[in-house]
């Protein structure tokens, strides 16, 4: 929402150069969370709402801590509780702080028409500029996290900022400072990484969770929000996280090869009639007969 | 078909009723805010079209309404003409002699009847094409109701409306071109609604031959 001191890398539906681009060199910022220590208390959440200023929403009770099935335009960090029935038959909870991952190649900043309607900051946060949004609602298909949310009331598209208000102005993002447990890290894509890895090894080696690792999923470049997961190999347990998530093929196909034939078609089209004319002209042409008003015999 | 009331003074045939020819103009509007607020969308170096044209957000919600009305006059043109666009054996020898007909050498293509060959695929394009371009613009119009569980509706209609549109654009080029630059006489028919009596003999003779078959030789 902000971009006070925040330069912008990438530019949605924007023809030519983005300004100001390669003019400064910026840390790519990347929120880190633990899967394996959050307690599910929802800090997080309210953080988020308070910070952001957002209204509270319609909860829904069956019986589960699950008050909110899905991340809304005016809700952008859900935790996502499942209970999960190991091979031993006990139970566990795997809770999974929900919120937009930070592509480095964000699927809705392709797909998204409208000029600066979302940009990537040189830090990689992808923020949305609700002021040029045109309520189209190309980034929802874009997005292979199911995270835009359409404000159906004013018809724009809100989700996570990364509070990259609060980030410009050197502060941590408002669900980071909130965590009581020290599951939510953030800093450097680089110190994170080295961070998780480092959680992902103990959880393997001392904590009977061999299969634990890192969820940065390469099909999207890596995100800005990275988890620790007690099992790397079943994200999809942890609310529906995709094992590899990418830009949808059919939106890579409609803004690349499609749309550089249709211009081809389209341009070559009209060349293609100028000549035609140019080379036969109107059929009959010298004979008025064929217009109304034309010379009579 | 066969009316002599389509024979008209002055050596004039009628070929477009009123009906017909309020419903293309109806088409031919909302096709072209269709075109430029879709051009606008399709790529960024024509999103300025959707600016001139009131602002991307007005552009936005009024494309589907748009759409709506381009598609009802689409129906009810398959109403009016989709008996008189069945392909025929005659149609299959006019593609067969399609170069001619495009290189100006009209002699040398057989009789059209009132729709040429080129003129039903023009049709039947913009037809199956507008069935499409409702079926995917309908997903895109309310992306926000799609669930996540049925989101390869989204995914094809993203390629499915472009494509459709494509299409159409190809054919409203050549429909354009032929309609006023290639025939003269052929503009006048949407706008009076009338021809010639040599513009009927030249490019739709067997048409000619119906409405003025049985009756007295027309009045000059």
């Amino acid at each position: 929402m902000s971009q006070a001191t925040l330069r912008i890398q990438k530019i949605s539906g924007h023809a030519g150069t983005v300004p100001g681009e390669d003019t400064q060199r910026e840390f790519t910022v990347c929120k880190l969370v633990d899967t394996t220590t959050c307690i599910g208390c929802k800090a997080c959440e309210v953080a988020c709402m308070e910070w952001n200023d957002l209204p509270f929403g319609e909860t829904i009770f069956d019986n589960t801590y699950q008050t909110m099935p899905e991340t809304r335009w005016n809700y952008w960090n859900l935790i996502l509780f499942n209970e999960h029935e190991r091979e031993d038959g006990t139970l566990m909870w795997l809770m999974r702080k929900n919120q937009c991952m930070h592509c480095a190649d964000p699927g809705c900043l392709a797909a998204c028409p409208a000029d600066g309607a979302i940009v990537q900051y040189t830090n990689g946060i992808v923020d949305f500029q609700q002021a040029n949004c045109i309520g189209c609602g190309y980034c929802i298909t874009g997005c292979p996290f199911d995270i835009p949310k359409l404000n159906p009331k004013t018809k724009r598209v809100f989700k996570c900022t990364l509070c990259s208000d609060r980030v410009s102005e050197g502060l941590e993002p408002a669900c980071i400072k909130a965590c009581p447990t020290g599951c939510l890290h953030f800093g450097s894509k680089d110190d994170m990484k080295t961070l998780a890895e480092g959680r992902a090894k103990q959880l393997r080696e001392h904590s009977n969770f061999p299969s634990a690792g890192v969820y940065d999923p390469p099909g999207v470049g890596g995100t800005g929000v990275i988890y620790v997961l007690h099992d790397i190999t079943k994200p999809e347990l942890y609310g529906g996280l995709p094992a590899d998530p990418s830009i949808p093929w059919t939106v890579k196909l409609w803004k690349g090869p499609l749309k550089w034939l249709g211009n081809v078609a389209m341009i070559g089209g009209l060349i293609g009639l100028f000549v035609h004319y140019l080379r036969y002209g109107p059929k009959d042409r010298d004979d008025d007969d064929m217009i109304a008003g034309g010379r009579k015999s | 078909m066969s009316h002599p009331k389509q024979i008209i003074q002055h050596g004039h045939v009628l070929r477009y009723t009123l009906r017909e020819r309020l419903n293309h103009w109806v088409a031919a509007v909302s096709y072209i805010y269709l075109l430029l607020t879709g051009l606008a969308f399709w790529s960024p170096w024509m999103f300025w079209i959707a600016i001139v044209l009131g602002g991307a957000p007005v552009s936005r919600m009024l494309h589907p309404w748009a759409g709506l009305m381009f598609f009802g006059s689409v129906v009810y043109m398959y109403k009016m003409w989709a008996s008189q666009m069945r392909h025929t054996e005659e149609d299959r020898l006019w593609w067969k002699a399609v170069r001619y007909y495009s290189t100006n050498q009209d002699d040398k293509v057989p009789p059209a009847g009132r729709y040429n060959a080129g003129q039903k695929f023009l049709f039947w394009g913009f037809f199956w094409s507008s069935l499409f371009l409702l079926l995917s613009g309908v997903v895109l119009w309310f992306p926000e109701y799609v669930s996540w569980n049925l989101r390869f509706l989204r995914y094809l209609a993203v390629l499915i409306h472009p494509g459709a549109a494509l299409l159409t654009i190809g054919l409203f080029m050549i429909h354009l071109y032929m309609g006023l630059f290639a025939e003269r006489g052929a503009f006048g028919s949407v706008i009076r609604g009338d021809v010639t009596e040599a513009f009927a003999k030249r490019y739709h003779p067997r048409w000619y031959e119906e409405i003025a078959g049985g009756t007295s030789s027309p009045r000059k």
